[in-house]
C-alpha cells in the first residue's frame, strides 16, 4: 500500500502561493477542500520548494514561514534552507 | 566582506546543542534524576534529530506573528457581535464542550512538557519540549480569551476550572492527563507527544475547527488553527521521540510498544467526546466521525505504522476494535449525555428528521438498526411530556472513567463488562483495552478518583443530585438540561426575532 | 505486572480508594437491565449488605427503571438473574450477602419477551 505524505494548510491568502507551488511541484497531488483548510496528499513524498513559493510570492521566503499557515502534516519531515519535505521514503 | 549568514542546520546546531554542557559540580545523574527509572536506555543523546530546526529566536518571531493575527480576528469578532452570526444557538454547546473538556488539558500539557523540558538529558528534546510547553500555555490563554466573549451571553462556561476538577464527565480528559503527568518523562512523551499529538490530534482539531468555520464561528476557527500550526511541530516531536527511542536500544521496543498500546486506547476513549460533537452537536456538519476516523486514523495511521514497522513496532493493540467502534461511539456517547442532561454543563437535544436521515446515510450498517429506534422512542416520550432521564448514577470504567456504555465488539445490543481482582477488591472495565491498561499497572488505577464512587463516599457535597450539582457550581436550569427551553435558546430567538424585524 | 515507579516499595504503600470501609457501612452494587440500552450503562448504588434481595428489586431496581415503557410489563417471576457472571435464582427473602453478593458485585437481569423499543434493545 502506498504511504500517504500529506500537508494541511489554512485556506487563506498567505497560504495560496504555497498551495500553488505544491500543486506545481508534486505531480499527482490530491486535494481535499475543507471549510477553512485544505489537505494535500501525495503518495510517498510531498515537497514545498522555496524557489517555487518565492516565484509566486514575489519576495524572499524562508521555508520556516510555512509554520504560520500550517495545520497538520503526515510523513517524516526534512526542512532545510531551500525546501520543506514530507516523506515516507528511506 | 560581509559575514556569511549561517544555514538553518548550522544555526540550529549552535543555538541548541552549542549552548548545552556536561555538569561538573554535580553528576549528570543527580541533575537529571528521572530519565532512567522507566527502563529506557539511551546511548547517545546527540543522535536526536529536530527536523524543524527551530531555534528560540525564530520561535518568538513566529509565535508573535501568530498572536497578532489571532487577536486582530478576536477583536473583530467581538466588535461585530459575531456570536449572533453562528449557524444556530445549539452550536455554542460545541464551544462549551471545548472550553470545559479540552482547554484545561492544554494547561496540563503545558505543565507536562515543562517537566520533560527540564528532565530529559539531551539538549535537542529539551529545547523542543520547552517550546511545546510555551505553546500549550499560549493555547489555553487564547482559548480563554476567545471563549470569554461567548461567556458574556451563554451559560455553562463560567466555572470551567472549578468544574474540571469535579464534574463526572470532565474526569475523563482530566484523568487521561493526570495519568500521563504522573508517569515518567519518556512515557509522557509517548503518551502526549506521540499517541495524542501525532496519532490522534488531527481528529480533535481539524474536525472541530473546520466545523467552527462551517458554522460561522470565526473566533474559534482562528484560535483553533493558530493552535494547530504549533501542533505540526508537536507532531514532529512525537514522531522523532519514538524513532529516537527505538533506534537507541532494542530493549526499548517492548516498553515503547506497551505505551503505544495503552495511550492509543486511552486517547481513543477520550476522543469519543469529539465523535459526539461531530455527529450530534454541529448544526452544519463537516464529515461524520466515521469518515474522520478513516482519513485520520486508518489512512494516516496506516502510513505511520507501516513506517515504524522497520523498528519492530506494531500498530496499537485493539486498533481494529477502535475502528469498529467508530460505527457506534458517537451514538452511544450522545445517549449518555441525553439521559444525564440534568448533570451536564451543556445542552442536549434529539436530532430532527433531517439530522436522523444524515446519520442513516453516514452509518448505513448500524444507525437504523440500533440507534434510530432509540432516538425515535425518546422523541416520542418527549412529545408525551415524559422526557427520558436516567435517575440513577452510572457504573464507571475504572480506567477511562466513562460510564460503562460501550457494547461488546460485534454485538451492539450488549454492554461489554470486564473485571479484575486485586488485593481482594473487584475492578470493572468497559473494554479489553481498559482492562489491559489496569492489569499492567493496577497500583496506579486502584487509586483513581471515580466521580460516582466519590459521591457515594460523601465527598461531593451531599447525597442528592441537587447537592452534587451545587458542589459542581452548576447553575441549575441554565447550564444544564435540554437546549429547548433554555435561556440560551431564549436569547438566540430574541436576537433572530430582532434581525427579522430590522429586515422588514 | 507491577507499576514502574521511582520510589522503591511504592506498590506496598498504596491504598485502594474505593475500599469497602470508605462507604459508611454500605457496599457498592451495580445493576444492569439487559436489552434495554435506553439506560446507557449499568447503574450504581451504595446498599447495606443486609438488605434482602427482594428489597433490592422493589425499592431500588423497580424505581430506577420505571421510566421505560417496558418496565410495567415485566413479569418478575420469569426474570433471569446473573450475579458476577453466574446465572442464579436469588432468594428474595435472604440478604444480598447471603445471595453471594459482595462489594462491587454486578447484577445483570434479562426480562424474557421484552427486547426494548420495537425489539431494538433500546
Amino acid at each position: 500500500m502506498a504511504q500517504i505524505a500529506s500537508i494541511t494548510l489554512l485556506h487563506n491568502d498567505d497560504a495560496r502561493p504555497i498551495i500553488e507551488a505544491i500543486l506545481a511541484d508534486n505531480p499527482g497531488v490530491r486535494v481535499l477542500n475543507m471549510p477553512g483548510a485544505v489537505k494535500l496528499d501525495c503518495d510517498d513524498e510531498l515537497i514545498v520548494k522555496r524557489a517555487s513559493v518565492e516565484e509566486r510570492l514575489g519576495r524572499p521566503w524562508e521555508p520556516q514561514e510555512i509554520q504560520l499557515v500550517l495545520v497538520s502534516m503526515a510523513g517524516n519531515l526534512d526542512e532545510d534552507d531551500d525546501w520543506f519535505k514530507l516523506s515516507w521514503k528511506h | 566582506m560581509a559575514p556569511k549568514k549561517l544555514g538553518l542546520k548550522q544555526r540550529y546546531a549552535h543555538m541548541t546543542r552549542g549552548l548545552d554542557w556536561e555538569t561538573t559540580y554535580q553528576p549528570m545523574d543527580a541533575v537529571f534524576p528521572y530519565d532512567t527509572f522507566e527502563g529506557i536506555k539511551i546511548k547517545d543523546w546527540s543522535a536526536w534529530e529536530d527536523p524543524f530546526r527551530l531555534t528560540m529566536d525564530a520561535y518568538w518571531k513566529f509565535q508573535a506573528e501568530k498572536e497578532r493575527k489571532l487577536y486582530a480576528v478576536l477583536d473583530a469578532f467581538a466588535q461585530n457581535n459575531g456570536q449572533t452570526g453562528v449557524s444556530d444557538g445549539r452550536y455554542v454547546n460545541v464551544v462549551k464542550l471545548f472550553l470545559t473538556g479540552i482547554s484545561p488539558e492544554e494547561y496540563q500539557a503545558h505543565r507536562g512538557f515543562a517537566f520533560t523540558g527540564r528532565h530529559l538529558r539531551g539538549a535537542g528534546p529539551r529545547v523542543a519540549c520547552q517550546m511545546q510547553s510555551l505553546d500549550e500555555l499560549r493555547h489555553i490563554q487564547t482559548q480563554i480569551h476567545t471563549i470569554s466573549h461567548y461567556n458574556k451571553y451563554f451559560d455553562g462556561i463560567s466555572e470551567f476550572p472549578h468544574m474540571h476538577d469535579r464534574v463526572w464527565y470532565l474526569s475523563v480528559p482530566k484523568s487521561f492527563f493526570d495519568d500521563a503527568r504522573t508517569a515518567g518523562p519518556f512515557e509522557f512523551m509517548i503518551a502526549i507527544g506521540f499517541a495524542f499529538e501525532y496519532v490522534l490530534t488531527n481528529l480533535l482539531f481539524v474536525p472541530f475547527m473546520s466545523g467552527a468555520a462551517y458554522n460561522g464561528d470565526m473566533s474559534t476557527v482562528t484560535f483553533g488553527f493558530s493552535a494547530q500550526s504549533d501542533e505540526s511541530r508537536h507532531m514532529t516531536l512525537g514522531i522523532e521521540v519514538i524513532k529516537f527511542l527505538l533506534e537507541q536500544h532494542p530493549d526499548n521496543l517492548p516498553i515503547v510498544q506497551k505505551w503505544v498500546d495503552k495511550w492509543f486506547w486511552r486517547g481513543h476513549r477520550v476522543l469519543g467526546l469529539v465523535a459526539m460533537m461531530m455527529d450530534y452537536m454541529l448544526p452544519k456538519k463537516v464529515m461524520s466521525w466515521k469518515e474522520a476516523w478513516e482519513i485520520y486514523f486508518t489512512e494516516a495511521g496506516g502510513s505511520l505504522f507501516q513506517d515504524l514497522a522497520r523498528y519492530g513496532l506494531k500498530a496499537p493493540k485493539y486498533a481494529d476494535v477502535a475502528t469498529a467502534d467508530a460505527e457506534h461511539i458517537s451514538h452511544q456517547n450522545w445517549a449518555v449525555f441525553y439521559q444525564y442532561t440534568h448533570a451536564a454543563a451543556f445542552h442536549t437535544w434529539m436530532p430532527d428528521k433531517e439530522h436522523l436521515d444524515w446519520l442513516s446515510e453516514k452509518y448505513p450498517n448500524t444507525f437504523d438498526k440500533y440507534y434510530r429506534p432509540r432516538w425515535e422512542m425518546w422523541a416520542e416520550m418527549e412529545k408525551q411530556g415524559k422526557r427520558f432521564y436516567n435517575p440513577s448514577l452510572p457504573q464507571l470504567c475504572q480506567v477511562c472513567q466513562i460510564p460503562m456504555a460501550y457494547t461488546e465488539p460485534g454485538d451492539p445490543t450488549k454492554i461489554a463488562f470486564r473485571c479484575s481482582e486485586v488485593g481482594g477488591e473487584t475492578y470493572h472495565f468497559c473494554s479489553d483495552g481498559c482492562k489491559d491498561i489496569f492489569d499492567g499497572e493496577p497500583e496506579k488505577y486502584v487509586q483513581s478518583w471515580l466521580p460516582v464512587h466519590q459521591i457515594f463516599q460523601g465527598a461531593c457535597g451531599g447525597a442528592t443530585i441537587p447537592d452534587v450539582l451545587n458542589y459542581y457550581r452548576m447553575n441549575v436550569g441554565a447550564d444544564n438540561m435540554d437546549y429547548v427551553g433554555s435561556p440560551d435558546e431564549k436569547l438566540w430567538n430574541e436576537w433572530h426575532a430582532g434581525k427579522a424585524r430590522e429586515a422588514v | 505486572m507491577p507499576v514502574t515507579a521511582l520510589a522503591p516499595g511504592y506498590a506496598d504503600k498504596i491504598e485502594h480508594r474505593d475500599a469497602l470501609k470508605n462507604f459508611h457501612g454500605n457496599m457498592l452494587v451495580y445493576v444492569h437491565w439487559e436489552e434495554h440500552l435506553s439506560f446507557c450503562s449499568a447503574i450504581a448504588f451504595p446498599l447495606p449488605p443486609a438488605m434482602p434481595f427482594g428489597a433490592l428489586v422493589d425499592q431500588v431496581i423497580k424505581p430506577a427503571y420505571a421510566a421505560h415503557p417496558d418496565a410495567e410489563k415485566i413479569d418478575w417471576s420469569t426474570v433471569v438473574w446473573m450475579i458476577d457472571g453466574k446465572e442464579t435464582k436469588p432468594d428474595l427473602a435472604a440478604s444480598l450477602e447471603a445471595n453471594g453478593m459482595k462489594h462491587k458485585s454486578l447484577v445483570r437481569f434479562w426480562t424474557p419477551g421484552l427486547g426494548g423499543f420495537k425489539g431494538s434493545a433500546s
